[in-house]
């Protein structure tokens, strides 16, 4: 019964310069279950943009991934060659980016886009690859899906643009969709759309998402899961109910609420006090310890292990105690 | 607050420092032409002989190949041409006059096409309109062609060449500083100066112009270049300096006749000397753009 | 589309009047138009035709409408040279510059945009860099003296090439054609590779800095995440969108070309219009000076205005913005 999807172990990449490598992903372990839903939730900065990126070998120089495990279905993806890498691509392992504006070439028909991410893994007359495209489109809600697949990028709107990548990312039936933000640049009727849009799809066949975002609001209406990331680092992780409920690591704490949804109308917001550190300004210890409101004298010596309680983990010497969580 | 240390060992380090490390930098080029440029300024007193004085010259010495020697003993390093010259003085000579023309006639455009340029993008409206049509105008055309035509119209003379190509240069410079000064012009220390009342001619010299005079300084240092080999190019097909003061163009086009015969050095190592010099500044040009590119 | 054509043509007949305004007034208003259209050998009867016919003794916007009514004519005046019509000359001596320019313009796309393509995708190896840093000597070399320097070695030292003229030719459709035969494409290579020398360097940066920077856009980004083939990137995603800006950069140089042919074709002593040009500044032969400048200028708008339409035609994104506001 083995349904583990995706096992990352330690995962660490770094950015080169002359004077060093800064980590951007500093030990990152997850897991993810076939047809499970992760949402991987940070600020910007931390890291969790690079993460999806380095599961799929998309990390270019001068970024590195230095060290780490990636099992996907038991296989070292670190360990493969590139072109075995390639063949996972867009075939068992999808990505779908930030802004589909940049992600699609303007000079190229959306049909062509589409057709070769089936034709460069599978040899299918063209004709059959396109009726796949066009009932990919009709899947993901776009009108008059024949004439559309000769319509170039520039022509489509934004959320229509997004629903593309998605009709794209699902051609191969994948086993896991990596999704880097992908409704961040969309105003939020349409946001809502794509959420609805993608648990459908997903549900439906089985795929595993990792929805990488800063909105925990989106995590919490999509997720299973929940894994959030700070300066490189899972500070906390676990089923989505149990740690928006109760959250024990305080920067998840302060992130529940300066959600606008979870403040009292006419109460001021609330704000986590000071930014996230830079690449290279990451403090000694835990990196969170400059802005957290109950931080002790050990959190300036070493940085805090991971500290398991169940199927929930954190890193934290001070985590928030069970009887004080009442954030609605 | 101590932070932490970064990696300094990882196992593709060396390969992808290798490659942020290929940009050379601009100093080793500036030197080499700083000493170029040092050279040719100090030419009279390098140079072995004088060779517009035409008591030095002999006729019987003419066309001699490169290390031969004259009668009185001197050795041209570099041969003679046709009137008994020797080349590498004349070479050296000729680099001077190429030289002072390509900067005087950049240093020209560059002030007249920055400032066109600059008094587009401040006033607007039809005076923009007005000189970028003429602009456009201009730089529609080959440069070779309008320079030769305005110099079969004006006849010889270093001065006509420097107009010559003044005229055909400044739209370049015009083009640039507008496309800057339009972006700068919305910037707030603009609004800021224009609020404290200082008069249109005063921001534009004093504030706008030194933000915009980047670009414009990079397009000018290869323009150098292509100046000098412009004004070879007129003066090799006869319509730019006179002999009385012969650039580069004029010793090449002078040696062209004796090429079939075999004496190749009296159209050879001009040449090359005016290779050397356009090609240091076309580097220079080169590595500064780089330099100063906005995207590193 | 139409709009945008119709628009590009309109602007283009205007700079065709403004050019044959500056030539008049060139001519006709700042020198002496007598001495400068009229042969100075001429007999008295035959220059007070030659006045009347031209209209010198008109007012000055008079002039300038029966100026442009010959111009529309194909009337620029007799050579004083060859006696006759200049513009008759200079089609004449069309062809071998057209030959020049088509055959240079093959080697730059040939050569240049392959080797940029190799020098982009390469760029941080040796191999890329050494293409680059030999590129610049192609811009630096003075055009002449780079065409002196092909004839000294392949002609008089290595006597493999002839040092001047064109070759035997082939009339097809009237047109004498060199490149038809053996003989002509020994003539026509060296001229044509030093006309074409600075385009290659050009076209091959060009090409280059258009790779480098394509692979760092998104979409490539997003093309490997699907799992496409390199070859497959290179060929339709990057090529694709730097062919765009080097297709119009190779159209424009056509017009450039046709100006800088005056240089080669003076130093290969090749029988075209610019070696036409050349002789008739020296021989102060004004009226070919005057037809040959009308006559360029209308090439090169002609020239800009196809590449202008084929631009839009080729970026998908340029045609929807320009008629709809």
């Amino acid at each position: 019964m083995n349904d583990i999807l995706l096992q990352v172990r330690g995962l660490r990449t770094a950015f080169h310069t002359e004077a060093g490598a800064w980590p951007a992903v500093d030990g990152v372990d997850l897991t993810v279950r076939r047809g499970e839903i992760l949402g991987l939730v940070g600020e910007s900065g931390s890291g969790k943009s690079v993460t999806g990126f380095s599961l799929l070998g998309l990390i270019d120089p001068p970024g590195e991934v230095v060290s780490g495990e990636i099992l996907f279905k038991g296989q070292d993806l670190r360990k493969l060659d590139e072109e075995s890498m390639r063949r996972l691509r867009g075939n068992r392992i999808a990505m779908i980016f930030q802004d589909p504006l940049m992600t699609l070439n303007p000079v190229l028909r959306i049909g062509e886009q589409m057709m070769e991410a089936i034709l460069t893994h599978e040899n299918v007359p063209v004709a059959q690859a396109r009726e796949r495209c066009r009932e990919a489109l009709e899947m993901v809600g776009i009108p008059s899906p024949e004439k559309r697949l000769d319509s170039y990028p520039h022509e489509f709107s934004g959320g229509m643009r997004q629903r593309v990548a998605i009709a794209i990312a699902m051609l191969n039936r994948p086993d896991l969709i990596i999704c880097d933000e992908p409704t961040t640049a969309l105003d939020v009727t349409i946001q809502g759309q794509i959420l609805y849009r993608m648990q459908e799809i997903c549900r439906q066949h089985n795929t595993a998402l990792i929805w990488i975002t800063h909105d925990l609001g989106v995590v919490a209406e999509l997720a299973d899961h929940v894994a959030v990331m700070y300066a490189g680092r899972i500070v906390e992780a676990g089923p989505v109910n149990d740690v928006l409920d109760a959250p024990r690591h305080p920067y998840t704490k302060g992130l529940l609420d300066s959600m606008p949804a979870n403040t009292v109308p006419g109460e001021r917001l609330h704000q986590i006090d000071g930014m996230a550190p830079s690449l290279a300004g990451r403090p000694v210890g835990c990196a969170f310890r400059p802005r957290c409101p109950q931080a002790i004298t050990r959190c300036a010596e070493q940085a805090p292990s991971i500290l398991q309680e169940g199927p929930r983990s954190y890193r934290c010497y001070a985590p928030i105690a069970v009887r004080e969580t009442t954030s609605a | 607050m101590r932070t932490i240390q970064p990696l300094d060992d990882t196992p593709r380090r060396t390969a992808i420092l290798k490659k942020l490390r290929s940009r050379p930098t601009v100093t080793g080029s500036v030197i080499a032409l700083a000493i170029l440029m040092a050279v040719v300024l100090l030419a009279p007193y390098f140079a072995p002989q004088n060779p517009y004085d035409l008591a030095n010259l002999d006729l019987l010495d003419g066309r001699l190949p490169p290390r031969s020697t004259s009668m009185d003993g001197m050795v041209y390093l570099l041969g003679t041409d046709d009137q008994g010259r020797d080349m590498l003085s004349a070479i050296l000579y000729g680099l001077r006059i190429s030289l002072m023309v390509g900067l005087s006639a950049v240093a020209l455009s560059t002030a007249i096409g920055s400032m066109a340029g600059l008094i587009a993008a401040y006033v607007g409206g039809f005076v923009d309109t007005l000189i970028m049509r003429i602009v456009d105008f201009i730089l529609g055309f080959p440069t070779i062609l309008v320079a030769l035509v305005l110099l079969a119209m004006m006849g010889r003379g270093v001065d006509k060449v420097i107009l010559a190509l003044v005229v055909v240069q400044w739209a370049h410079y015009a083009r640039i500083m507008r496309g800057r000064a339009l972006q700068e012009r919305r910037k707030e220390y603009v609004e800021a100066a224009a609020n404290l009342g200082f008069p249109a001619w005063r921001i534009m010299v004093f504030h706008l112009l030194p933000n915009c005079i980047g670009p414009v300084m990079v397009f000018a240092t290869i323009q150098i270049a292509t100046a000098i080999a412009l004004e070879a190019t007129l003066s090799f097909l006869g319509v730019g300096v006179p002999i009385t003061e012969p650039s580069l163009g004029l010793l090449i086009a002078n040696g062209f006749q004796y090429l079939l015969s075999g004496d190749y050095w009296i159209s050879m190592f001009p040449g090359v000397a005016l290779l050397l010099l356009i090609l240091t500044i076309n580097i220079v040009g080169d590595r500064l753009r780089e330099a100063l590119d906005p995207r590193r | 589309m139409v709009l945008f054509t119709l628009r590009r043509l309109i602007q283009s007949l205007f700079v065709l009047l403004a050019v044959s305004v500056v030539v008049f007034f060139a001519v006709y208003a700042v020198g002496d138009p007598i001495e400068l259209l009229v042969s100075p050998e001429a007999t008295v009867e035959a220059r007070a035709a030659t006045i009347a016919r031209l209209g010198l003794d008109q007012p000055i916007w008079q002039q300038y409408f029966t100026f442009l009514e010959r111009a529309l004519h194909g009337d620029l005046g007799t050579s004083f040279v060859h006696g006759i019509p200049a513009i008759e000359l200079i089609v004449q001596r069309m062809p071998a510059t057209f030959e020049l320019v088509v055959v240079a313009i093959t080697l730059t796309c040939v050569i240049g945009i392959p080797l940029g393509l190799v020098a982009g995708l390469y760029r941080d190896r040796p191999l890329g860099r050494g293409i680059m840093a030999t590129s610049v000597l192609g811009f630096s070399l003075p055009n002449f003296w780079q065409g002196m320097m092909l004839i000294l070695l392949f002609a008089v030292w290595l006597g493999w090439l002839p040092a001047s003229g064109r070759g035997d030719t082939v009339s097809v459709l009237g047109v004498p054609l060199s490149i038809l035969t053996a003989d002509g494409w020994s003539h026509v290579i060296m001229p044509a590779v030093n006309l074409a020398l600075a385009n290659i360097a050009l076209v091959l940066r060009l090409t280059a800095t258009g790779v480098s920077e394509a692979q760092t856009q998104e979409y490539v980004k997003f093309a490997r995440a699907k799992g496409v083939k390199p070859g497959r990137i290179v060929r339709r995603h990057i090529l694709r969108n730097i062919l765009i800006p080097v297709v119009t950069v190779v159209g424009m140089e056509f017009g450039s070309l046709i100006a800088y042919s005056t240089i080669t074709e003076t130093v290969f002593a090749w029988p075209g219009m610019g070696k036409l040009l050349i002789d008739s500044v020296y021989q102060l032969d004004r009226p070919v000076v005057v037809a040959y400048v009308m006559l360029v200028t209308l090439i090169f708008v002609i020239v800009n205005f196809v590449v202008d339409v084929l631009y839009a035609a080729l970026d998908p994104r340029v045609q929807l913005v320009a008629p709809s506001h």
